[in-house]
């Protein structure tokens, strides 16, 4: 009994010492890959802007009036942006390389998998580029209202906006490639739900005087003093 | 040449009617309900007064009012004139009106305003505000007589105004138009203006009547049009100017935006004009000017304060890509000190102003977002200035604006440096 028992473990144990000699080097070949990968990412993202901005190619994108909605919501001129984009397809591409390097069956069928909804993807980035834009001109428009206005925590409520519009957005895209489907939409329905309904018990119940504070300034003081004011025009 | 499908048919026929004219006044008005009879009663005695040989013509363009203003100014009975003449008028006088879609704004209505002009064959027209309170019929003559009479091509308005009156005026528009024009315009927004027959057939051949600026300042657009094309000008004194209150004005951060964007979009427009420009031109002035004891007013200069350190404070990702770094950081410098020692140079303010003007032609950002920035800085300079001169006499305060003034015009190489720079 004893023997069987020993005997056994010995066999197990040499199963496994077997299939870590056979992992480690797979493994670490995909550290090499994966590493080696963002060196040329990283490379890539680096000599790209320059190579165009030798060849002019923001100027393209100014007379077509991209680089103008790209300034408009504050993300980098097109040069930039691509570069960032072919540092994070190249990079992307490489760790999906070292992935399938481990022969994990399971893995390489969901990497297979994955190929499939390229498709999706390409509309879910394609989704969240918006998103991006639209929330970087949104929270900006919000902080200068917010600032001009005097109000009273300008960057929470713009920062607030723009993380409202990204989490939509994130929402949508996921929908798209239809990862957790119904979770993500109750996920994201609940938590914002709360947001409202935490903000609306703070302000109601905590900033009662704070609240009836700022409408009687905003509404009846300020007022007061604008009509006595200077005039601008 | 006049575009007649911007004119109704209805339109065309009063115009037909009224065959051609001498003096033509426009009135443009929007829900102007309580102000509009008094404003028509005093242009028509105006017209008998001061015209009563003359040919003359009242138009009225109604960008849509829903409270019954443009009912008001065609059922305008016209006044006894023996109440305020010896004499009777020896012309008839014409009251044309039509109404014109809201969303064209302002320059829509005056376009409709100078295509009945050139149909008309007015030598002289004038533009007057609905909302005016102080309108006498003396400011028709003032506005009209030296296009009319003296042969100028463009009449500005001279306003008696408190010494803390119009400061977006004389802290931007007028010293950047008399910097970059090189003609010294006291008021280049003037709701009430003047100008030739020969002018208006030059402003309608113009291809900007869809473009933003338009919509709500024009009258930045006419008169630097007008010295871009070597025109006469002129200005005249016409008094205070008092307009009603209309909850519907705009709050400062839009105004900011339409109107200085009106005006960097004319220094847009014009860039081969006033690079190559060099001043002074001189503008000869009409009507004698006085001073009146203005009741005092109420600022409240903690928020001013406020509204400029937390513009300076939170909008840095705005004003980084906009100013630059040394500007930058001698406003943070001033942001840190006390409101009461609190001084916003002079120099730095033209350089603020400026660097705006470029970063709005390179488009760093959103124009929309970069003109909305500048209020908390401009509310910086206003509450130094009003530091500055809140003992000074009215003549003390306009000193201190000519200073400014000079200060915009020596300065005037930065501003082409800042407008051609890459960065």
């Amino acid at each position: 009994m004893g023997d069987f028992i020993a005997k056994s473990l010995i066999q197990t144990l040499h199963t496994f010492s077997q299939m870590v000699t056979q992992f480690l080097p797979r493994l670490l070949a995909m550290i090499i890959i994966v590493v080696v990968g963002w060196v040329v990412a990283w490379l890539a993202k680096v000599i790209l802007p320059r190579i165009l901005n030798l060849v002019r190619f923001n100027s393209l994108f100014v007379r077509a009036g991209v680089a103008q909605v790209l300034t408009k919501a504050a993300l980098p001129n097109p040069s930039e942006l691509l570069a960032r984009l072919v540092f994070w397809v190249l990079w992307i591409t490489f760790i999906l390389f070292g992935l399938e390097a481990l022969q994990i069956v399971a893995l390489q069928e969901e990497i297979s998998g994955l190929f499939r909804i390229l498709p999706q993807i390409f509309v879910a980035l394609v989704i969240l580029f918006a998103g991006v834009l639209i929330a970087n001109f949104v929270s900006r428009a919000t902080l200068l209202a917010a600032v001009n206005a005097n109000s009273p925590s300008p960057r929470l409520v713009s920062t607030l906006v723009r993380f409202v519009i990204i989490a939509l957005t994130v929402t949508m895209a996921l929908e798209r490639v239809g990862l957790g489907r119904g979770v993500v939409l109750i996920a994201f329905s609940s938590f914002f739900g709360a947001i409202m309904l935490g903000l609306a018990l703070a302000f109601g119940l905590g900033g009662r005087d704070l609240a009836r504070q700022v409408l009687e300034r905003r509404f009846l003081e300020e007022k007061k003093e604008e009509d006595q004011g200077i005039s601008h025009l | 040449m006049s575009d007649e499908t911007l004119l109704s048919d209805d339109f065309l026929r009063q115009i037909t009617a009224a065959g051609e004219v001498d003096i033509l006044v426009g009135v443009p008005t929007l829900n102007n309900h309580d102000t509009i009879a008094r404003v028509i009663s005093a242009i028509r005695v105006g017209f008998v007064k001061y015209f009563p040989r003359d040919r003359a013509a009242l138009i009225n363009v109604d960008r849509g009012s829903n409270d019954g203003t443009p009912e008001i100014v065609k059922s305008a009975a016209v006044p006894d004139f023996r109440a305020f003449l010896a004499s009777s008028p020896l012309r008839s006088m014409n009251t044309l009106t039509t109404t014109h879609g809201a969303m064209q704004g302002k320059g829509g209505a005056l376009h409709v305003i100078l295509a009945a002009a050139e149909l008309l064959r007015a030598k002289a027209c004038a533009i007057v505000s609905p909302d005016l309170e102080s309108l006498t019929p003396e400011w028709i003559e003032a506005l009209t007589r030296p296009i009319y009479r003296e042969g100028f091509d463009f009449l500005a308005p001279i306003y008696q105004r408190h010494r803390f009156g119009g400061l977006l005026v004389s802290h931007i528009l007028s010293p950047l138009v008399a910097a970059a024009y090189g003609c010294e315009i006291e008021e280049p927004l003037g709701g009430e203006l003047a100008f030739s027959g020969r002018l208006a057939s030059h402003y309608l051949s113009q291809d900007v009547w869809q473009l933003e600026l338009m919509r709500s300042a024009p009258e930045i657009w006419m008169v630097t049009t007008a010295l871009v094309g070597e025109y006469r000008l002129c200005q005249a004194f016409l008094g205070p100017k008092v307009h009603s209150a209309n909850p519907a004005n705009p709050d400062l951060p839009v105004t900011m935006q339409q109107v200085v964007g009106a005006l960097f979009s004319c220094l847009e427009a014009h860039q081969s004009y006033w690079m190559n420009h060099e001043g002074p031109r001189t503008v000869p002035s009409f009507g004698f000017q006085y001073d009146l004891d203005l009741p005092s007013i109420r600022v409240n200069r903690k928020r001013m304060q406020n509204m400029f350190l937390k513009g300076v404070q939170e909008l840095a990702s705005i004003l980084e890509p906009a100013l630059n770094p040394a500007t930058l950081e001698q406003i943070r410098e001033i942001a840190r000190i006390d409101c009461e020692d609190c001084r916003y140079p002079d120099d730095l303010w033209v350089r603020t102003v400026y660097e705006f003007a470029g970063a709005f032609h390179r488009s760093v950002i959103n124009r929309d977002h970069l003109l909305q920035a500048l209020t908390p800085l401009y509310l910086g300079r206003i509450n130094s200035f009003l530091i500055e001169n809140h003992r000074s006499s009215a003549d003390g305060a306009r000193e201190r604006i000519k200073k400014l003034r000079s200060e915009f015009e020596s300065l005037k190489p930065y501003l082409a440096e800042r407008w051609n720079a890459q960065t």
